[in-house]
């Protein structure tokens, strides 16, 4: 080499350094928040979660801020939230399904019709529901993962074929409340209730929440949640570090489908009955908890507890300005601008420097 | 002769009409440093891919100290002890460092709370991740559980870098490890390739960098139109020599040089 090639010696010797650090310096209130919210993606969310309840609780007083008011939304949105960690968990794939709602309303009625048309002992149907609503996750995943369909399509399909199935299955018929309690009581297990100072749960409340809490952790310290994190960041890249792709999406596949059947089941203690004609509206419900809450639906990013308080939020909404005595399309123009404002808050989070 | 620690009989792969590899062989020996050089679109990539198991060849068989393997995805390459960066780095962005580096191998906590509930071992990672870019002299870095996506694209090759050298045990495969670093950080990443020789590992490198060829290898694998052109010793060739082998301007003396 030349001596005008030698410029890269100055470097050649090794200096003693450490890892670079630098004086924060004094930073606006914006980028403080930017920060935090950076860091934790359910947080905005949960402040508008609060705020809405404040607000609510401010207009209508102890009619609103009651705890039997406010475990109401709980016991409203449980089938929403339910299914919603379902949908976030595919979504945080870069995925999105759109058969959760019909997954929901077979699972219910293969509970009730194995129970009551071929007589199988209740427990054992309940079993066979949830198995049900993995096996259709399981039919998704497949698809997706190894005929490399889009989700969006494979769940289009499914979607149609699962909730015809599910009305030619059923024959369109409802099992009434009353046979049910009489003959088959778990399948309204998840509707029991019970008080605690005037606040009124039911397990599938508690279910829920705990199903939240669980996948949350689950998402954070467990090498699953981070490979599911990471196919759905770039499944290319998650794929070449190690990760088996398939089978962390057959994973959330069918945990997904899973827990869509426990939401079929809550959905039976929900209502009482089993009917085939329930849940049509959590499909979208679900993915509007899942964009409210903030997590991104190309993939990778968000918090799952974000889907909650998106679930409760719609849920805040609805029972504060039904109280307030206004037209139910209320409800739905202010979830429209929530959805928007989020995914507005949501791009300007996503920016590394704001 | 020594044994190939890793070597390619006959490689072929097709995409389509397109063939990337036509009949390739390959042989790394122990303790070398191997670069692999050809003009673009000659197959360099895909001879890495279906040595580190990204891809799988459709012909020609591949040999790990002597004993045939296939590799069926890049997992199988691991296990085999060969670590590789790739071109795209194959990082996730919106992860941290530590999650990057440990993906696919996580330490989970020992007791009941790994065991039973698979909980990582967050500190454990997270200190073994900083001695390794120390040991990189990525200083630059602030934060180790910062998300990728806020480092720079030399940081995140260093990162990349630092995976593999952290990691493989048989072979190191670089594919293009200084193309994006500034001259302080290719400095580093040289450095670390001759260290990672001085422990007894070989290493391919993948480079159109001459000067950095001809500074760090022992033999170079010229690749054209999908298959090995000639092997040759870098102390008895020039480096527009190896250029005009590499681009077709002039044919190798005898069948194998070197």
């Amino acid at each position: 080499m030349s001596q005008d090639d030698a410029y890269e010696d100055v470097v050649k010797t090794r200096r003693e350094e450490s890892f670079a650090s630098f004086e924060s310096r004094q930073k606006g209130l914006l980028h403080k928040v930017h920060d935090v919210l950076h860091g934790n993606p359910a947080l905005v969310p949960l402040i508008v979660l609060l705020a809405s309840i404040a607000v609510f609780g401010l207009l209508l007083g102890s009619r609103f801020f009651s705890p039997f008011a406010l475990t109401l939304i709980l016991q409203q949105v449980q089938i929403v939230g339910i299914v919603a960690a379902a949908q976030s968990l595919i979504i945080l794939t870069a995925g999105i399904d759109l058969s959760v709602g019909a997954i929901t309303v077979f699972s219910s009625v293969v509970m009730g019709q194995f129970a009551f048309r071929y007589g199988i002992p209740p427990s054992i149907a309940v079993v066979c529901g949830l198995g049900f609503g993995t096996l259709c996750g399981a039919l998704n995943g497949l698809l997706v993962s190894k005929m490399k369909l889009p989700p969006f399509i494979v769940t289009l399909g499914t979607w149609q074929i699962i909730l015809a199935s599910n009305y030619l299955y059923s024959r369109n018929e409802t099992i009434r409340s009353q046979d049910i309690e009489a003959s088959a009581p778990i399948l309204q297990f998840m509707g029991t209730r019970f008080e605690v100072a005037g606040a009124v749960f039911t397990i599938g409340v508690v279910f829920m929440i705990l199903l939240m809490l669980g996948l949350a952790w689950a998402l954070k310290n467990t090498a699953w949640g981070r490979h599911v994190y990471a196919v759905g960041d770039d499944a290319e890249a998650a794929a070449l570090s190690g990760v088996n792709v398939h089978r962390t999406l057959m994973s959330v596949y069918m945990l997904g489908g899973l827990i869509c059947g426990f939401a079929g089941w809550a959905l039976i203690g929900r209502l009482g009955s089993v009917s085939p004609t329930s849940a049509y509206e959590a499909n979208i419900e679900s993915i509007t908890a899942v964009v409210i809450g903030g997590i991104s639906l190309f993939g990778g990013r968000g918090s799952i507890l974000g889907a909650l308080f998106g679930a409760l939020i719609v849920g805040v909404f609805s029972l504060g300005l039904r109280l307030l005595g206004a037209d139910a399309q209320w409800t739905y123009f202010f979830i429209g601008v929530l959805i928007i404002v989020a995914v507005a808050v949501d791009q300007w989070i996503r920016k590394v420097s704001a | 002769m020594t044994e190939p620690v890793l070597s390619a009989k006959n490689l072929t792969k097709r995409y389509g009409k397109v063939t990337a590899l036509d009949n390739c062989d390959f042989e790394l020996y122990p303790g070398e440093i191997l670069a692999v050089i050809g003009d673009n679109g000659a197959g360099k990539s895909t001879l890495i891919k279906a040595l580190s198991g990204a891809v799988t060849a459709d012909e020609g068989e591949i040999y790990v100290e002597g004993k045939q393997v296939r590799f069926a995805s890049p997992n199988d390459g691991r296990e085999a002890g060969i670590e590789t960066v790739y071109q795209t780095l194959a990082m996730s962005p919106a992860l941290s460092i530590t999650d990057n580096m440990f993906m696919g191998r996580e330490i989970r906590k020992k007791g009941w709370m790994g065991k039973l509930l698979r909980q990582l071992d967050r500190k454990a990672m997270e200190d073994f991740a900083r001695q390794k870019l120390s040991d990189l002299g990525l200083m630059t870095i602030q934060n180790i559980s910062q998300p990728v996506e806020t480092l720079s694209g030399g940081q995140r090759q260093g990162v990349a870098v630092a995976r593999a050298a952290a990691f493989g045990s048989k072979v190191i495969i670089l594919d293009e490890p200084t193309a994006a670093l500034g001259v302080k950080e290719s400095r580093r990443v040289l450095e670390l390739i001759q260290d990672v020789k001085k422990r007894g590992i070989p290493i391919i490198l993948i480079s159109h960098n001459m000067p950095h060829v001809f500074e760090l290898a022992d033999r170079i694998h010229v690749h054209r139109l999908g298959r090995r052109l000639c092997v040759i010793d870098p102390k008895e060739y020039s480096m527009s020599d190896a250029v005009a082998f590499m681009t077709g301007a002039k044919e190798p003396d005898g069948p194998r040089a070197a």
